[in-house]
């Protein structure tokens, strides 16, 4: 590991039916993909509270990935569109909040996709890379600070409320 | 209900009668066509092949032109070649960003430019079907086509599934066939509707353009059609103009009127023959129309062709003084 | 109160340790909080590699146990039941990914010793969070429903009767029998359909523990696997079925002549007061009252008048019927593809273009033309026969799916052809599908027989014709790809052989039971593979065509197999349920209800007088996500509680500084 480079650290949470099987065939396949995610297996990316975000990031996460079934694929009928729902107006609020957009990431997987999935971190490490270590406080304050993240809320959320394609 | 109208080539000379019908069923039913400026021919059918950025930038032309008609974002096209080209080119260029930019630069060499997706580019049975409606289209009926047996006649052009045309079924299009009922007529199930008149293969190869010709005639005939009504000034020229040459061909002998389904809209509206282009037609329509109780002044005989084998001098002309 | 940890990493051979320094990471674990022991062993899945946690577990006294190996999908079962056997607790094990998560995907292996560090980090923490779990057993009941009369639920209803166990079979025509009391031959053994079918529909009829409600539909379905309740609603017949003796003179004296578009396929007739067909299993026939004179007019009543034991009752209202039953079984068939779709097959507007179903009809000898092959006039026999392969499937643009018994249909059309007419007959497909028993030997015998075959899809069937010999006949224009030239073949008949499609209602229905339908409309199973008579809602069954396009055999089967299913279920007389459930804790619950909604199976209510929601934990099928929605933490997930995956996500970022660059800064409040 070069001491230029920053290595960012990303956890992962994967719904045991879809995406953490996507996971597993990845690995059956040896598809290579870099070591910096970590995984968290829960039951259903609809498991997936907003404080697990909000604390994996305060504990020295650079990014957050949820990952769960396709919509209309979902085990549970119908629970990743309610993940969907949150990870909107999560995403809105972490950037009124000052983060930059891109260290939280929703990615579809079905148990067949580990190419998808594997792709999905690659990408998403490089990412983060480009953007560094999460410096909140920094980043917060060199972007106008909390009176303009405060104006910039109910902004996020009118555009989070939007129906996205 | 304004349009910008793109009248296309044919509609200047061979297929007046298209134009003039047009017009006088459009000013009847209270729209208003503003003639785009200066258009240019659309290229037809062969251009595309020849040279994509010349011929999108010949059509493209066009759909610049039209929006100088300042509001107006509905462009109408009687001709459905005219039709295809047009909306064609908007969707090619808003996809091929790099031929768009070819485009780009030769209208700007014209002073113009055109976004793609600024305009919406309409057939006019499209028109006639949607925006004025069935309703409003019987409601101005005066005088029913009533016992006219008219076989709708589409042509390939119009149903072209890529071009989503008005949710019509590529197979199986119905608007005319509805426009037509509504004016009273007799509506033909015509299975070679949406078959291809052959295009300009009579110039290609003539005995493939005939055999084309003679099946969809033969179609209409074997349901005891009077009249096929198009909506294309190519189908209208092969059923018609080409009808007397076919049936040489063939040894058959077909007779049955192709109009322009706006000269029938006339009629049902009570318009006289003439305002409609009545009469203009090689296979003529008078011996159908009387079944409608139209009367057509039947055209004066032009100068009697000279026989071939005819050996006798010519009479001198009848100029000066000659009662 | 500490725990006593055991953490075992595996070598897995060299799929582990060939990138993952497995003593190092071994010596890691143990130095961990709360880890008494840490071993690595070559294969942890073996029965001495099960022992040494088992051994630990006795003589160390271990209240935890972390086993870092393969994924959890391959052996979370086996180190449960090796800790079970041990006297530990199944649900105090954790298993961390080693495998398929880091050594399979890393390349460099310092890289990969660093990352399963982390995994171990943070399962040991977690699995010091982790509770005692036990299974709830629920009782079975032994009664169980079965919906839809074809032949796969008269199969799954005749096995599990025949076990001695009651059944009742709801059926929204007035007969049981479905699709196949449609058909005239069943290939490839020219069986006749009725002849085959009927003594099993008889059976039904019969059989002591069968209750048959017919002309009825499931209105609502409450409860869940071994408890379903069922509110079923049996349609007036207008006939009371206590009178009736199904004599049949009601029928005879109807003056009401209808177009029977349900068993004739639109190609017969029937009466206002009918039977859909002579063996009709119940007997009684049903007033449509939609096409009768007395409902229409208060005029008539010529069914009453004759009816020899007064059982006609025009006032007769629809009933409801609850029951309690412990399994239930969908076997709800398929749709025919309506061919006016296609257009330029002429279906509907050409006379002599028929469907598949309608020419079944002609064949069979009970249908509308005595079994004769006739034109659409009704007499005139064709010459000629065109069969239309994949009419609507294999497509696109209507269904992408093959039907699976169009090809076989097809032959045996041929074949009924050529037995009774003269007529020459031609098949044109795309491939001939010929899978299962005996199937490819029926083809061959077709050939044999001189069945004609043009490969090639037809593109147009039209009367259009061109040429003299055309005149008067169907023209079927085609490519016929095995020549490598278009044709237009002239025929006096075509027959369109629609594709199988999912009930329209089948989303409605699906959702009334709690179950799913897959993109393309049929059910969805548990596995496509290992288990299709399953759904994802224990209990509740599928088996036919609903689930997917088959022929009889593979109905049957699966209807034998659902009915297996719940027979095992029966004997045991429990079932056991998953017990990570989610639970509601009523001192912190507000009553806000955002929990109510969040749930597809109906798991969560609310208590109006206590004011608080429940979560009944026999639904609940553990996803978590009204755990995560209720805004006071009110709801805990037992085995992925918020405290279990928080220590989970601490451990995994065990050795990231924070990202404000180390302990954390006071901050400013702002004025």
């Amino acid at each position: 590991m070069s001491d230029e480079r920053f290595e960012p650290k990303i956890i992962a949470f994967l719904c045991n039916w879809c995406s953490y099987r996507a996971a597993d065939l990845a690995g059956t396949a040896r598809m290579k993909y870099q070591p910096n995610i970590r995984t968290i297996r829960v039951m259903c990316s609809g498991r997936v509270d907003p404080s697990f975000v909000l604390k994996a990031f305060s504990l020295g996460a650079d990014g957050v990935m949820i990952a769960g079934c396709h919509p209309g694929e979902c085990h549970y009928l119908e629970q990743n569109y309610k993940a969907m729902r949150r990870y909107e107006m999560l995403r809105h609020t972490l950037l009124a909040m000052g983060m930059e957009d891109h260290r939280l990431r929703l990615q579809w997987a079905s148990a067949a996709e580990g190419t998808v999935l594997s792709a999905a971190i690659n990408e998403m490490i490089e990412q983060v890379r480009a953007l560094g270590p999460l410096n909140w406080p920094g980043f917060w304050s060199e972007n106008g600070g909390h009176q303009a993240a405060i104006e910039r809320l109910p902004h996020e959320h009118a555009e989070a409320l939007e129906v996205s394609a | 209900m304004k349009y910008s109208y793109f009248p296309g080539c044919s509609l200047e000379k061979n297929a007046a009668s298209y134009d003039v019908s047009t017009r006088a069923v459009a000013s009847r039913l209270g729209m208003q066509f503003t003639e785009i400026e200066d258009w240019n021919c659309c290229g037809a059918t062969e251009y595309v092949s020849l040279n994509l950025t010349a011929a999108y930038s010949l059509i493209a032309r066009n759909l610049a032109q039209a929006t100088k008609n300042t509001g107006l974002d509905q462009v109408v096209a009687p001709c459905s070649a005219c039709y295809l080209n047009l909306r064609k080119a908007d969707k090619v260029l808003g996809q091929d960003a790099r031929l768009a930019d070819r485009v780009g630069k030769a209208l700007a060499a014209g002073g113009l430019s055109y976004k793609p997706g600024s305009l919406h580019i309409r057939h006019l049975l499209d028109v006639l079907y949607q925006d004025i409606g069935l309703d409003a289209l019987g409601a101005a009926v005066t005088k029913p086509l009533t016992g006219l047996r008219i076989a709708p006649y589409y042509g390939c052009m119009i149903v072209r599934p890529s071009f989503h045309n008005g949710g019509e079924d590529p197979e199986y299009p119905i608007s005319l066939d509805k426009i037509l009922k509504a004016l009273g007529a007799e509506v033909v199930d015509y299975p070679m509707k949406a078959h291809c008149c052959g295009g300009h293969m009579t110039q290609i190869s003539e005995a493939t353009g005939f055999e084309m010709i003679r099946r969809l005639i033969k179609g209409a005939d074997d349901y005891q059609t009077d009249v096929i009504a198009t909506i294309c000034p190519m189908c209208q020229l092969n059923l018609d103009g080409f009808q007397g040459a076919m049936n040489r061909h063939f040894s058959t002998n077909y007779h049955i009127p192709v109009l322009y389904f706006t000269q029938l809209i006339g009629l049902a509206m009570g318009m006289a023959p003439k305002a409609v282009g009545i009469g203009d037609e090689i296979v003529s329509a008078a011996k159908a129309l009387t079944k409608i109780g139209t009367a057509v002044e039947p055209e004066p005989a032009g100068p009697a062709r000279r026989k071939k084998d005819d050996k006798s001098l010519p009479m001198p002309s009848r100029g000066g003084g000659v009662a | 109160m500490s725990e006593k940890v055991g953490v075992y990493i595996c070598h897995c051979g060299s799929n582990i340790a060939g990138t993952v320094d497995v003593v190092e990471l071994a010596k890691f674990a143990g130095e961990l909080p709360g880890v008494t022991v840490s071993r690595e062993y070559k294969f942890m899945c073996s029965s001495l590699g099960q022992e040494l946690v088992a051994e630990d577990i006795q003589k160390q006294g271990l209240t935890r146990v972390v086993v870092g190996a393969c994924s959890p999908h391959l052996h979370e079962k086996t180190f449960r039941r090796a800790c079970a056997t041990a006297g530990l607790n199944p649900y105090l094990m954790q298993m961390a990914s080693l495998r398929e998560q880091v050594s399979w995907v890393t390349e460099d292996k310092a890289l990969a010793l660093d990352k399963a560090k982390a995994m171990i980090s943070g399962a040991v923490r977690r699995v010091q969070l982790q509770e005692e779990l036990e299974p709830t057993p629920v009782p079975v009941n032994p009664n169980t429903l079965v919906v839809g009369g074809g032949v796969a639920g008269i199969q799954a209803a005749l096995e599990l009767a025949d076990a001695g166990y009651p059944v009742f079979m709801v059926e929204r025509e007035p007969s049981i029998g479905g699709h196949m009391a449609q058909f005239d031959k069943t290939f490839p053994t020219l069986d006749c359909s009725a002849c085959i079918l009927t003594p099993k529909m008889s059976d039904v009829g019969t059989h002591d523990k069968i209750t048959l409600l017919s002309y009825a539909e499931v209105e609502e379905v409450t409860g869940f696997v071994g408890n379903f309740h069922v509110r079923i609603r049996k349609r007036a017949r207008g006939v009371d079925e206590k009178d009736c003796t199904g004599c049949g003179i009601c029928i005879e004296k109807c003056p009401r002549k209808v177009v029977d578009e349900v068993f004739e396929a639109g190609m017969g007739y029937r009466k206002a007061i009918y039977r859909p067909f002579p063996q009709a299993v119940p007997k009684f026939p049903v007033i449509d009252r939609a096409n009768c004179t007395f409902y229409e007019r208060g005029t008539c009543k010529a069914c009453e008048k004759f009816c020899p034991t007064n059982a006609i009752r025009f006032d007769q209202e629809d009933t409801f019927l609850d029951l309690d039953v412990g399994n239930i079984i969908l076997a709800t068939g398929w749709d025919l593809f309506d061919a006016r779709r296609l257009s330029q097959f002429g279906y509907g507007r050409l006379a002599n273009v028929f469907t598949n179903l309608e020419f079944e009809r002609l064949c069979n000898a009970a249908g509308p033309t005595d079994g004769k092959i006739v034109l659409r006039d009704g007499v005139t026999e064709p010459k000629s026969i065109a069969l239309v392969h994949c009419v609507g499937s294999r497509d696109k643009t209507t269904n992408p799916q093959c039907s699976a018994v169009c090809c076989m249909a097809a032959l045996k059309f041929g074949h009924l052809v050529m037995e009774k007419t003269q007529a020459e007959v031609t098949s044109f497909y795309i491939d001939i599908r010929a899978p299962h028993k005996n199937y490819e030997e029926f083809y061959d015998r077709l050939q044999d027989e001189g069945m004609h075959f043009v490969r090639g899809r037809v593109a147009e069937v039209t009367d259009a014709a061109r040429r003299p010999e055309e005149e008067g006949k169907l023209i079927v224009q085609v490519e016929d790809t095995l020549v490598g030239k278009q044709r237009r073949l002239p025929f006096d008949m075509v027959v369109l052989m629609s594709g199988l499609q999912p009930r329209a209602d089948a989303k409605e229905v699906g959702l009334r039971f709690g179950i799913s339908c897959s993109m393309d409309g049929w059910f969805t199973e548990r596995h496509p593979k290992l288990d299709p008579v399953a759904t994802m809602t224990d209990g509740i069954f599928i088996a036919g065509v609903c689930q997917g396009p088959k022929d009889i055999p593979d109905s049957v089967a699966q209807g034998a197999a659902a009915a297996s299913r719940i027979q095992g279920m029966i004997a045991r007389g429990t079932v056991m349920i998953e017990p990570v459930v989610a639970t509601i804790h009523e001192e912190h619950c507000s009553g806000c209800r955002i929990c109510n909604n969040l749930c597809p199976f109906n798991a969560i209510e609310f208590l109006a007088d206590k004011g608080v929601s429940y979560i009944n934990a026999a639904l609940c099928k553990g996803c978590g996500t009204c755990v995560a929605a209720c805004p006071a933490q009110a709801i805990s997930g037992a085995h992925f509680n918020n405290q279990q995956i928080n220590a989970e996500i601490e451990g995994l970022l065990y050795d990231a500084v924070r990202g404000n660059g180390g302990a954390p800064k006071p901050v400013a409040v702002p004025a």
